[in-house]
């Protein structure tokens, strides 16, 4: 590699953690407007899971066969998505405006927005898998 | 007999009245002798005490002063008799005395007030603890660095702007015409005297030092709301930051200190409301003013009407 690649790639990972770090696409509004939208959201489909669960007798809800047949029908499992993606987008956001009112330096601001977007990804993608498997696909 | 009677009620009332008046007398007399008591009573001052620029090593502390006080004395009147009678050194800013300029902010007994707007005998104790700022970086004693207040109140740009102002003659004196509706919206931020007890008091700033606070986005607030404004989406782009408007936790100790009535918690919340483009309260409420204004005006007219038939 030339030192003009490597410069350029250097380059590239340094705009792609600036785009990652700022989330300059995004004015504190509209993580704001999010923020608001998904608690609400969360609020709705939390509850619907919860009255879900008084279908029958809780304990007998919990059980292996009952808990797989939940996760076999589209509309549960899609349920327990939008769950989990509104409460990981809510709840990480949460994380890091308290975060961000630790510190105040350039390099604290970028690191908590890096991790806290990983780690969002991460969980939604864990999550996400769970429940394709119980749904009954394999991955392979 | 009747008459008889009547004199004698008259002497029992002309009893009465004398013994109510001797009452009287004697309250005022006992009442004269508190208040002169109270002429002479004392409180105790305590004073937060620092002089890090000049001693680098000076460990904050607080001195002790005993006062001569009357009902009407305020906390400055109390630390500049201090000042003037047992310590010269006491560091304390003030100007106006009428709670005007807003320089003589401190914490008094644990809340920020303005010493000159706080009397004493209000305070129902016989110990007043008298602390700088709190959220201000100390000068000396009571005197606070407010260079930090002022940066954040520039940055909302607290001034009009508009280049499309229809001013016929610039060489001239000219009027900006404005309904009483729009200044309706903005008017009580305007009443703001910078005196930093609402920043004090503020618990986001204590630990965000980027937060504008209460102050500046009030007053961000009361340059958007104006209709002679015209770069307002300048004035949103700089509060609406990670530290900006958005780490206000709405706890309300702004609008508890002001001293002038402001609100800034209020203003705080209409520029988010801007902000998230789901609320114009402040125009509905022009327009509802306006309405009402109308209507009693075609009341008056019609009353005028009728009288004249």
């Amino acid at each position: 590699m030339t030192s003009d690649s490597i410069k350029n790639n250097r380059n590239k990972n340094k705009n792609l953690t600036k785009w990652f770090s700022d989330i300059s696409f995004l004015r504190e509004s509209q993580i704001m407007k999010i923020h608001y939208i998904t608690g609400v959201g969360a609020l709705f489909v939390v509850a619907i899971h919860i009255m879900m669960r008084l279908i029958m007798p809780f304990n007998m809800s919990l059980e292996f066969e009952n808990v797989i047949l939940n996760y076999k029908n589209i509309f549960y499992a899609l349920l327990l998505e939008s769950i989990l993606v509104l409460i990981a987008i809510h709840g990480f956001n949460g994380l890091r405006v308290i975060l961000l009112e630790l510190r105040q330096t350039q390099i604290w601001e970028r690191a908590v927005n890096i991790l806290v977007i990983v780690a969002m990804i991460g969980i939604i993608a864990y999550g996400t898998r769970t429940i394709i498997i119980a749904n009954g696909f394999s991955l392979g | 007999m009747k008459i008889f009677k009547k004199d004698k009620t008259k002497k029992i009332t002309n009893e009465r009245s004398l013994e109510i008046e001797r009452e009287r007398s004697n309250k005022s007399t006992s009442s004269s002798s508190s208040s002169s008591s109270s002429n002479q009573s004392s409180t105790k001052l305590r004073i937060f005490r620092i002089n890090a620029i000049q001693n680098p090593n000076d460990v904050p502390h607080f001195d002790e002063f005993q006062v001569p006080v009357k009902r009407w004395t305020t906390v400055l009147d109390a630390l500049l008799d201090a000042k003037s009678y047992q310590d010269s050194s006491i560091g304390i800013r003030y100007s106006c005395r009428m709670a005007s300029c807003g320089s003589c902010g401190m914490k008094i007994n644990g809340i920020p007030r303005l010493a000159c707007y706080t009397k004493i005998s209000d305070l129902d104790t016989n110990t007043i603890t008298c602390e700088p700022l709190p959220n201000f970086p100390y000068i000396r004693d009571l005197v606070t660095d407010f260079s930090q207040f002022f940066a954040h109140h520039r940055s909302v740009m607290p001034f009009i702007q508009n280049k499309k102002a229809d001013i016929p003659d610039v060489n001239e004196l000219s009027e900006y015409e404005q309904s009483p509706q729009d200044l309706d919206k903005f008017l009580q931020f305007s009443y703001c005297i910078k005196c930093g007890l609402c920043y004090s008091a503020c618990p986001t700033v204590a630990t965000d030092l980027k937060f504008p606070g209460p102050q500046a986005l009030s007053q961000a607030y009361r340059y958007y709301a104006d209709s002679r404004d015209s770069d307002k989406s300048n004035r949103l782009k700089v509060i609406d930051t990670s530290h900006g408007i958005w780490r206000c936790h709405f706890a309300g100790s702004c609008s508890n200190v002001c001293p002038k009535g402001v609100d800034p918690a209020l203003g705080i919340q209409l520029l988010r409301s801007h902000l998230l483009g789901i609320s114009n309260s402040e125009k509905k409420i022009a327009k509802l003013q306006d309405r009402s204004n109308n209507n009693s005006y075609r009341e008056e007219l019609e009353e005028e009407e009728e009288e004249e038939k």
